[in-house]
């Protein structure tokens, strides 16, 4: 007997992710959210430029690579056109917090009916740990050698703060997967957004805090623990906008 | 019917139901006047916030199975380049407005072709080509709109109607009626959600590895041997005894025709060869006529961006000068006529 599979929505391919990156994680709970929902059949996912490119392969369900940080104008796109079908996009820092920002806020304002999993993980990972948006004051990055100098930098966004002053999101919550209880709730959080799509309520963003040992230059658990520290201290975890209970 | 308005209604005519565009000068009626029809028959006309959104949008849609149009004029069309290579590089159909103006840069709002290089040459980054039609009259411009919907989904590329500020606000009448559609595949390749059906499609561009993305643009590639051997239009005019045969495009070819007509009164042989895809150039046709004439003229209201394709196309036997006008300004016949009573006396 069974007791514990890979979900149905994530393909057999093996994930190229980095040990003690949290995308593997994320990955699985939103495939475990389409296969409780059963729509997969229906889901159509957009695939960002940045660690998880290859997204396009993980899922099962029909997928579109995007162009950096358009994943919101595609999904868009796809929305439009088959607006019974569940559309996700699946975005980092750069694509979501850097170039896309405005496809990301005009989605938005829309309220289009998608659902958008935002991995914050205060760095560029693919391109080998650049300074993102969302890196930290005095974060070390291969852009901000020195530490981020919000003189010359500026400071960190905060997306789900932002997005939450715009009419059209229906929910917006931060969470982080760095332990069972914060991963359980992540999923939570997952499965709320796509409910929310999927009973026409408006735009919806899961904020993901997330690790990068890799470019953060620490083991897996001392980037859990950093992200305990100091990345949950500037993005406090919790709802930002909740609409989903309105009547239209 | 006023070109840009044509637009609209031919892409309706076409089956388009999903419009994504930004405001821009001079092909707004074009967004504007979806606004009003697309509701009524059950389509979207929706005003992106930028140029770079609307591409994205129509990747989006088109990658879903519709037939999708995005307009712009010259600056947009500099936006849209990341997403144009894009849809090239995943094999979906589309249909793109390009209604020049002035360049570069902000440039100016009167007509123009200088976008000639950027639709035929740099439409996008890497190794591609889009279907470039150009439209020289308001009926042309119904029909090849939707001509493009059919080419774009039978070769799985975009298609740019490449009009300009003149054609975009000139008014002719039209007949939408007279055109038979194609036969198109069947779009098995969608994300539409594969329903438990089949396994998942992918609408992707990226090939990590060099062979796999050799193989992959050598494969677009056939295709566009296709398109050039079965898909180039072009109109000539007095051309079979011409000495001078000028080659002109959309708007330019007008007022050409009028000075061709004009010098063959005059006793100066000369005709007319108005490419109607500028890609793919009419390179076979120019070069038997280049057996036959003694001069080519390209007119152009740029500073000389196709007469570099009927070089290559006559392959220099004969000489091919050039005569523009750029910035919005617009050569008059007696310019043009000027030109080749000048040439003739040289050949």
């Amino acid at each position: 007997m069974v007791v514990f599979d890979k979900p149905h929505a994530l393909t057999d391919v093996p994930f190229h992710y980095c040990p003690g990156c949290t995308h593997g994680i994320v990955h699985r709970l939103v495939a475990e959210v389409i296969d409780e929902l059963g729509c997969e059949g229906n889901t159509v996912g957009i695939a960002p430029v940045g660690c998880s490119v290859f997204a396009y392969n993980y899922f099962n369900c029909d997928m579109i690579e995007a162009p950096h940080g358009r994943a919101p104008a595609v999904a868009t796109g796809v929305k439009r056109a088959l607006p019974d079908n569940v559309v996700f996009t699946y975005q980092g820092d750069g694509d979501l917090a850097a170039i896309g920002t405005a496809e990301t806020v005009h989605a938005a304002a829309r309220g289009e009916n998608i659902t958008i999993i935002f991995i914050n993980n205060a760095i560029y990972g693919m391109t080998g740990g650049q300074m993102a948006p969302t890196t930290l004051p005095g974060q070390v990055s291969t852009t901000s050698p020195y530490g981020r100098d919000v003189k010359i930098q500026g400071n960190p966004i905060r997306i789900c703060e932002m997005l939450s002053t715009l009419s059209g999101t229906a929910y917006a919550e931060r969470v982080a997967v760095d332990c069972v209880k914060n991963i359980k709730n992540a999923k939570k959080a997952i499965r709320k957004g796509f409910d929310a799509q999927i009973a026409k309520k408006g735009f919806s963003i899961i904020e993901v805090l997330s690790t990068c040992p890799t470019n953060w230059g620490k083991t897996p658990e001392q980037a859990l623990e950093w992200l305990r520290t100091d990345m949950m201290a500037y993005y406090p975890l919790g709802v930002y906008k909740d609409k989903t209970q309105e009547e239209q | 019917m006023k070109g840009n308005e044509v637009i609209a209604e031919a892409a309706i005519k076409a089956g388009c139901r999903h419009y994504f565009g930004y405001p821009i000068t001079p092909q707004t009626e074009i967004s504007e006047t979806l606004a009003k029809r697309m509701p009524k028959v059950g389509g979207l006309c929706m005003q992106a916030e930028s140029e770079i959104a609307a591409i994205n949008m129509v990747l989006g849609a088109a990658s879903a199975g519709k037939r999708v149009l995005t307009s712009s004029s010259s600056p947009g069309l500099s936006l849209k380049s990341e997403g144009v290579s894009y849809i090239v590089g995943s094999d979906v159909p589309c249909v793109i407005v390009n209604v020049q103006r002035g360049g570069p840069g902000l440039g100016g709002i009167q007509p123009s072709q200088s976008d000639y290089y950027q639709a035929t040459r740099a439409m996008g980054h890497g190794d591609m080509h889009i279907i470039v039609l150009a439209p020289a009259s308001i009926q042309e411009i119904a029909d090849l709109t939707m001509e493009a919907f059919d080419l774009a989904d039978i070769y799985r590329t975009p298609v740019m109607i490449l009009a300009d500020g003149a054609l975009g606000q000139m008014m002719e009448p039209v007949d939408f009626e007279a055109r038979q559609g194609r036969e198109i595949p069947e779009k098995t390749w969608t994300a539409c959600g594969h329903k438990n059906a089949r396994p998942h499609n992918i609408v992707n561009s990226l090939y990590i590895e060099p062979e796999a993305l050799e193989k992959n643009v050598l494969s677009r590639f056939e295709r566009y041997k296709k398109i050039e051997e079965n898909e180039v239009k072009y109109e000539s005019y007095l051309t079979e005894d011409a000495d001078i045969v000028v080659v002109a495009f959309g708007i330019a070819a007008r007022i050409s025709k009028t000075a061709v007509t004009r010098a063959r009164a005059a006793g100066i042989k000369a005709g007319l060869f108005r490419p109607v895809t500028v890609w793919p150039f009419p390179s076979k046709q120019l070069l038997s006529l280049s057996d036959t004439a003694k001069a080519f003229l390209s007119v152009e209201l740029n500073m000389g961006q196709m007469v570099n394709d009927v070089k290559l196309a006559v392959e220099c036997r004969r000489p091919v000068e050039f005569y523009g006008r750029t910035g919005g300004m617009i050569p008059t016949v007696d310019e043009v006529y000027d030109k080749i009573i000048s040439m003739s006396k040289s050949l």
